[in-house]
């Protein structure tokens, strides 16, 4: 599965932030989005994930592949874990495992209310939802946020599984995250240059 | 769909879920009007279908603001949205998650709280079916408003502001078919509208609604 974005440019706010950006994401690999706070990364995932319009360009890749997660993690905090990670199993018509909850290490948190989690918790769960879609292209936004070095290593060591399987994934991230040779494409190329500085005369009042 | 559907009943009978609140609003509304207009039964049989039905309308609003809120503030409704689940579906199934815990227990307690109003038995029966028939119209205008002020905060208000006129026609035939039901005259065409009403909310109002939603998560 591949996911091919061809000279696209994003918006946020009504104003172009990022454009003719070029990048090819290939089956079994992963590629890291880079570039200060504030950048896009946030805005280019979200347009990538189909929550809003490229303003030119376009992407190829087959869209019922790709599965999102935000930096909020999406988590009901009145369900269960179990409850939680099912409801999105059935939405995807997959079959949810104890060995998934294993993977991120909250097996022992399975019937727990996500409401009495730690943060640290509730983002393995948000987490844990990406290993029970079928999905195969992952667009993911600061997914080690308030994770401890051990569960950043849970989550690596999925994301090599998942890239061993075929898949590819797209992150947005600060820190090493320890993968086996990834990519990196730096935002800071793209950037469009700040508005041109206003000289007194606005077209929107003719 | 289902699933979906399934996920928003469990989580309104959870506790903070605020099942039971519509209804518990519907009896105070209810009960509150014998003390302001009087014990005179004559007139308490006449207003009853109307203070029914107002009082449902407002029973409903009570959690429409909730619908695509909680979802929205927890990220889930992106999550959603990105999902192989249509937007429209998502719109449904929030409705219907709606109608099961508003709509249809206030359209069954209905005739009991129209023995407080004198409402004749004969009444109460054509109550519940217009009710029945009417508030999937009112849960399904009400997930449009309710996706049409989703990134709003505190947007409650205005999402009353919104909804209330859009459930005039409702009303108004609403209450008629349980009028003429409880003076035993002819139906006429009333019945007929109600039904148009929700049947047309209920096709057309899902797309309009997913169309507002995706703007509104942009």
């Amino acid at each position: 599965m591949t996911l091919v974005a061809k000279n696209i440019a994003v918006e946020r706010g009504g104003r172009v932030i990022l454009k003719d950006v070029n990048f090819t994401l290939q089956k079994g690999q992963a590629l890291i989005l880079r570039g200060h706070n504030g950048i896009g990364k946030t805005t280019l995932l979200r347009s990538l994930a189909g929550l809003q319009p490229f303003v030119t360009g376009q992407v190829d890749a087959d869209m019922d592949t790709v599965a999102y997660a935000s930096h909020a993690d999406g988590v009901k905090s009145q369900l269960s874990v179990w409850e939680n990670l099912e409801f999105w199993a059935q939405t995807y018509g997959t079959d949810l495992s104890d060995d998934v909850l294993e993977s991120f290490d909250i097996a022992d948190l399975k019937t727990r209310r996500a409401a009495t989690l730690s943060s640290g918790q509730k983002r393995r769960l948000g987490l844990a939802r990406l290993a029970v879609l079928p999905s195969k292209i992952l667009l993911l936004d600061e997914p080690t946020i308030s994770l401890d070095a051990a569960s950043v290593r849970l989550f690596a060591d999925f994301i090599t599984a998942h890239l061993a399987k075929g898949g590819s994934a797209l992150i947005a991230t600060h820190i090493d995250l320890g993968l086996p040779d990834v990519e990196e494409l730096d935002l800071s190329p793209f950037v469009t240059s700040a508005d041109a500085p206003n000289d007194g005369f606005d077209e929107a009042f003719i | 769909m289902i699933a979906l559907l399934r996920r928003d009943l469990r989580l309104a009978i959870r506790a903070g879920g605020g099942f039971g609140l519509a209804l518990a609003f519907f009896l105070i509304v209810v009960v509150l009007v014998p003390f302001g207009v009087g014990a005179d039964m004559a007139v308490l049989g006449r207003v009853a279908a109307g203070v029914l039905w107002t009082g449902a309308i407002l029973a409903c609003l009570l959690s429409l603001d909730r619908m695509f809120a909680l979802d929205f503030e927890d990220g889930s409704l992106e999550l959603l949205v990105t999902s192989p689940l249509p937007t429209e579906g998502i719109v449904l199934a929030k409705a219907a998650a709606h109608w099961i815990t508003t709509g249809l227990p206030l359209s069954l307690a209905a005739p009991v709280l129209g023995i407080l109003l004198n409402l004749p038995p004969h009444g109460a029966v054509w109550m519940v079916i217009s009710l029945l028939v009417g508030t999937p119209a009112l849960s399904i205008i009400g997930a449009f408003g309710a996706a049409l002020t989703v990134g709003i905060k505190r947007g409650g208000l205005l999402l009353s502001i919104l909804v209330l006129p859009m459930y005039v026609p409702t009303l108004i035939f609403g209450a008629e078919v349980a009028r003429r039901g409880s003076e035993g005259v002819a139906l006429g065409s009333s019945l007929v509208m109600l039904c148009a009403i929700s049947l047309l909310a209920v096709g057309l109002l899902p797309f309009a609604a997913s169309k507002v939603l995706r703007i509104n998560l942009k």
